[in-house]
């Protein structure tokens, strides 16, 4: 019938971009990356395939160790971002009344609408010697000469922390939205205490969005590039520079290559551990939106 | 957590009120060093100056005379508004395909719609560029054509900007689509449009607040990307990547304050815009 | 063929997979009447409307406007208007745009636009709105409109499901009134779903009663009311008492039943084709039972009553709908007349009453 083909048509029409966009720029790519990480070189212009760029990567400890460093501060990173951003994402959206929510959310964005480098710039300037806590704290008395705030783990937490907190709120702030205020009613009438609403009715109500937050806050983090660099200076160990490394100053494009491959894999595997534990999958918390 | 005007609702509301200095604290810095009359973006406080936006002599170079800053500005400009053009367009063709069609493994589909937004922006621009360079260096030994557009450059830019843009504006998109009442269209037809005036006349002034404040969300998305442009940028710089070059390479005057505050208020007007586009005039 | 009608459908059939929705529906609607689809949610009246509209395709059967088939027309060409359940006004124009849609399609001319989007505003009495914004219209006022965005096309047949729903009480019982007037004023034929069997009875010139997919029976008000000719009917429209029971015997006038409580009753009305010792089920109107305390004399003394005893449980005091609920013998609570000649009558909760009604009005069919 004439309308099925239309129809037919029409799914065509409409999935020819989304194909070209996913293949072309994803999937290809992602594909030829994981090629060329299998690529040896044996000599000037021969190449071999075989898992040499990885078993290098496995022998060197530098490596191993920034691999392991970045994982373990990001789900730090993570875990702090969700404590410090629930009571935010609470207040906006139970606490405040309509006006006053709209603005504050407004305000919670305004860090995403300059550039990471804007931000991570605005924290230099805050935190070096010759910056503002440290000119603060000589006038208060409480140093007596300059301070150098930056390089050092502490500090990149505070910035990758600040760069990634409105991609824990804004999930968190939707989820917690939908939620109707008689169900928290509901378990103080019935003679809940505070602690207990929290941890039996909206913890669990805000589990998908709290593990959508966490597996797009931890993600981000990982990858990460200007905030640990800018703060945390030449040695601040974050695998992105080692990638950055391998690409553009050494040109070792198949090295370059087996490190994303081997970052992408790593953090797939602790974001499916974390949904693992948490009892969720990818279709309940990301694809739900 | 409810009303309960105790210490701890004191508490709750300081930790607010904390937590929204915590935001504004290093944007404020920024901002304020670009006014200084300093050569670095550091204290003392020497005396208030615009100097940093329009002076035009060394060494008090103000941002609107640096060329360099200019020029990054200006292409920062272009790749954004082509990049989110296109993120507009095919992120529409998107939201019909999930919200309307059915098809197999439509499911997968909608998952690896998602992945390029958790994909770190760095692997998305080195993906890219091991991509392009196999096919140029591919048609350079084959056919000795030296396919300049496939190499580090602009095109490289929009493409991988594009490719994690179109996801935000598909969902920011697809949301808006999924409050349509399928009864307008049905009315429509029901009156004798035909299916392009359908969607021309019903459908699309409907998503028209999705479209531009999604469009509005990949041009600042766009105009602030870093990580994956790092990649594959060439000799044509947008503004964040001349900037980081001018930080790390050649040391930083306030003139990068200038352009810091000139980027926040700026944004500000067009996410300011974007709400106000987005607002919704149905009841 | 009879040109004559309106709208025909011919042995109409729809499945979704194993559902069948839709079955073996036929019907012919005079020109210029107005037709109420009739039945309980999950009946088929929807499908049914969508079919004629053009947005489902039956699987098989036929669909014919003023004689000719349009089965195979899509929506946008078939002149069938219909006005949504939630109106579907275009929230982005306002109301003479939205009144001047489908003038558009037509391609027609401005200058004629205007004419005619005028012309119908004036015809739903509402001449000033065209400029407002549908959100500044009433309920009542938006109905109109969605009606007008109909009726300024000429169409054939009108399809309406369920507009009342969203609207409350007094507005819709004022609004049935005013449908059955615009529907006398521009002289289409207008065909009605809803299930609620008062707008079917007080608007309609015919009125089709489905049930699971079939038309139960079509006719009249009146002959729905007083001549139910399924149990089902019966006891959808209208308030009616129920008893299940069987045949003890049969002669020519009518049926001496038994019910399942044990009651004994006759009717003379209905199940011609009953059989001694077959399984029947009696239906008595509330207002068909009159209602007298327990020791009153006797008024009627035609012998052709039934007649039993009881306690009033309730009195659901409704103005001129008033009833009783009566807990007779046998442990069943039936609903009966509230006497009220003259002010209140006298009988109280926990009174004992009794209660007559005649063979005529038990209505009788075989299960």
């Amino acid at each position: 019938m004439n309308s099925r083909d239309a129809n037919k048509l029409a799914l065509w029409l409409l999935l020819a971009p989304f194909l070209l966009w996913i293949i072309l720029l994803v999937i290809i790519p992602h594909a030829g990356m994981l090629l060329l990480s299998l690529k040896e070189k044996v000599a000037p212009r021969v190449y071999v395939y075989g898992l040499g760029n990885y078993i290098d990567f496995i022998r060197e400890p530098i490596y191993w160790n920034t691999l392991l460093r970045t994982a373990v501060m990001s789900i730090c990173v993570t875990a702090i971002t969700l404590v410090l951003s629930f009571p935010v994402a609470y207040y906006i959206a139970k606490v405040a009344r309509t006006r006053m929510k709209g603005a504050l959310f407004l305000l919670c964005l305004v860090p995403l609408w300059v550039s990471d480098l804007v931000r991570a710039f605005g924290w230099i300037v805050l935190l070096r010697e010759t910056g503002l806590i440290s000119g603060l704290l000589q006038s208060l008395g409480w140093v007596d000469g300059p301070v150098e705030l930056l390089y050092n783990d502490a500090t990149v937490m505070v910035g990758l922390v600040y760069t990634v907190m409105l991609f824990m709120i804004v999930p968190l702030v939707s989820t917690l939205d939908g939620m109707d205020d008689a169900l928290v009613e509901a378990g103080y009438n019935l003679g809940g205490s505070r602690l207990t609403v929290l941890r039996r009715i909206i913890i669990p109500y805000a589990m998908p969005g709290i593990v959508s937050g966490c597996i797009v806050v931890f993600m981000l983090t990982a990858g990460s590039y200007l905030t640990p660099i800018l703060l945390g200076g030449k040695n601040s160990m974050w695998f992105t520079e080692q990638i950055y490394d391998q690409f553009i100053t050494r040109f070792n494009w198949e090295s370059g290559a087996a490190f994303g491959i081997i970052l992408l894999l790593f953090t797939s595997v602790v974001v499916w551990l974390g949904l693992r534990l948490s009892g969720q999958s990818l279709s309940t918390t990301l694809a739900k939106q | 957590m409810l009303n309960n005007r105790s210490l701890g609702s004191w508490f709750y509301s300081a930790y607010i009120v904390a937590f929204f200095l915590y935001l504004a604290a290093p944007l404020f810095a920024s901002g304020m060093f670009a006014f200084n009359d300093s050569v670095f973006p550091a204290l003392p406080w020497q005396g208030f100056t615009l100097d940093w936006f329009f002076n035009d002599t060394e060494p008090k170079l103000g941002m609107f005379h640096d060329r360099r800053l200019l020029r990054g500005l200006s292409y920062s400009f272009w790749i954004a508004l082509m990049v989110s053009c296109l993120a507009v367009f095919v992120g529409t063709c998107n939201a019909f395909l999930f919200e309307r069609m059915a098809f197999p493994g439509k499911g997968f589909c909608y998952i690896l719609m998602i992945l390029p937004l958790v994909i770190p922006g760095v692997i998305l621009g080195i993906s890219i560029l091991v991509m392009s360079s196999n096919i140029a260096n591919g048609v350079e030994d084959t056919w000795g054509y030296d396919w300049e557009f496939l190499r580090p450059g602009l095109l490289l830019v929009v493409l991988g900007q594009f490719a994690f843009t179109t996801t935000i504006t598909s969902l920011v998109i697809g949301a808006r689509l999924k409050k349509f009442d399928m009864q307008m269209e049905e009315a429509a037809y029901n009156l004798g449009a035909s299916h392009w005036r359908v969607l021309r006349t019903v459908t699309l002034p409907f998503l028209r607040p999705a479209l531009i404040g999604s469009g509005l969300v990949a041009f600042l998305m766009s105009f602030e990307n870093f990580n994956t442009t790092l990649m594959l940028v060439g000799s044509e710089a947008p503004l964040t990547i001349t900037m980081y070059d001018r930080m790390v390479k050649v040391g930083s005057t306030p003139v990068l304050n200038a352009v810091s505050f000139f980027l926040m208020m700026a944004s500000g007007l067009l996410a300011l815009i974007s709400v106000f586009a987005q607002r919704d005039k149905q009841p | 063929m009879p040109m004559n009608y309106d709208l025909s459908c011919v042995s109409l059939n729809k499945s979704f997979g194993d559902l069948e929705a839709v079955r073996d529906v036929s019907f012919d609607i005079p020109r210029g009447s107005f037709f109420s689809i009739l039945g309980p949610s999950g009946c088929g009246k929807t499908t049914l409307m969508r079919m004629i509209a053009g947005f489902e395709s039956p699987s098989s059967g036929d669909i014919q406007l003023k004689g000719k088939s349009v089965v195979s027309l899509p929506p946008n060409r078939r002149n069938v208007k219909m006005v949504f359940q939630h109106l579907a006004l275009f929230p982005m124009m306002d109301v003479a745009e939205n009144i001047a849609y489908g003038l558009r399609c037509q391609g027609k001319s401005k200058a004629e636009i205007k004419r005619r989007v005028a012309d119908v505003l004036e015809r739903v009495s509402l001449p000033d709105v065209g400029k407002k914004q549908v959100s500044q219209l009433s309920g009542g006022q938006r109905q109109r409109i969605a009606i007008a965005r109909c009726m300024v096309l000429d169409p054939d047949v009108l399809l309406l499901d369920e507009p009342l729903g969203a609207l409350d009480l007094k507005l819709r019982e004022h609004m049935k009134i005013e449908l059955k007037q615009l529907q006398d004023q521009f002289d289409t034929t207008f065909v009605y779903i809803t299930h609620d069997q008062s707008e079917a009875l007080v608007m309609s010139d015919h009125v089709a009663v489905m049930n699971q997919g079939r038309f139960e029976q079509v006719g009249t008000p009146q002959a729905l009311y007083h001549s139910p000719g399924t149990p089902f009917v019966a006891g959808f429209v209208g308030d009616s008492n129920r008893w299940n029971g069987w045949v003890i015997q049969r002669d020519a006038s009518g049926i001496q039943l038994e019910t399942e409580n044990g009651m004994s009753m006759v009717s003379t009305n209905g199940a011609p084709e009953a059989r001694n010792g077959d399984q029947v089920s009696v239906f008595v109107r509330p207002e068909a039972i009159s209602v007298q305390p327990i020791h009153a004399k006797q008024q009627q003394s035609s012998a052709q009553v039934n007649r039993l005893q009881g306690v009033v449980q309730s009195v659901l005091f409704n103005g001129a709908n008033s009833r009783l609920l009566v807990r007779t013998a046998d442990g069943q609570r039936l609903e009966t007349e509230y006497p009220q000649a003259g002010g209140h009558s006298g009988i109280n909760k926990g009174d004992s009453v009794q209660l007559q009604w005649s063979w005529q009005q038990s209505r009788c069919f075989l299960n």
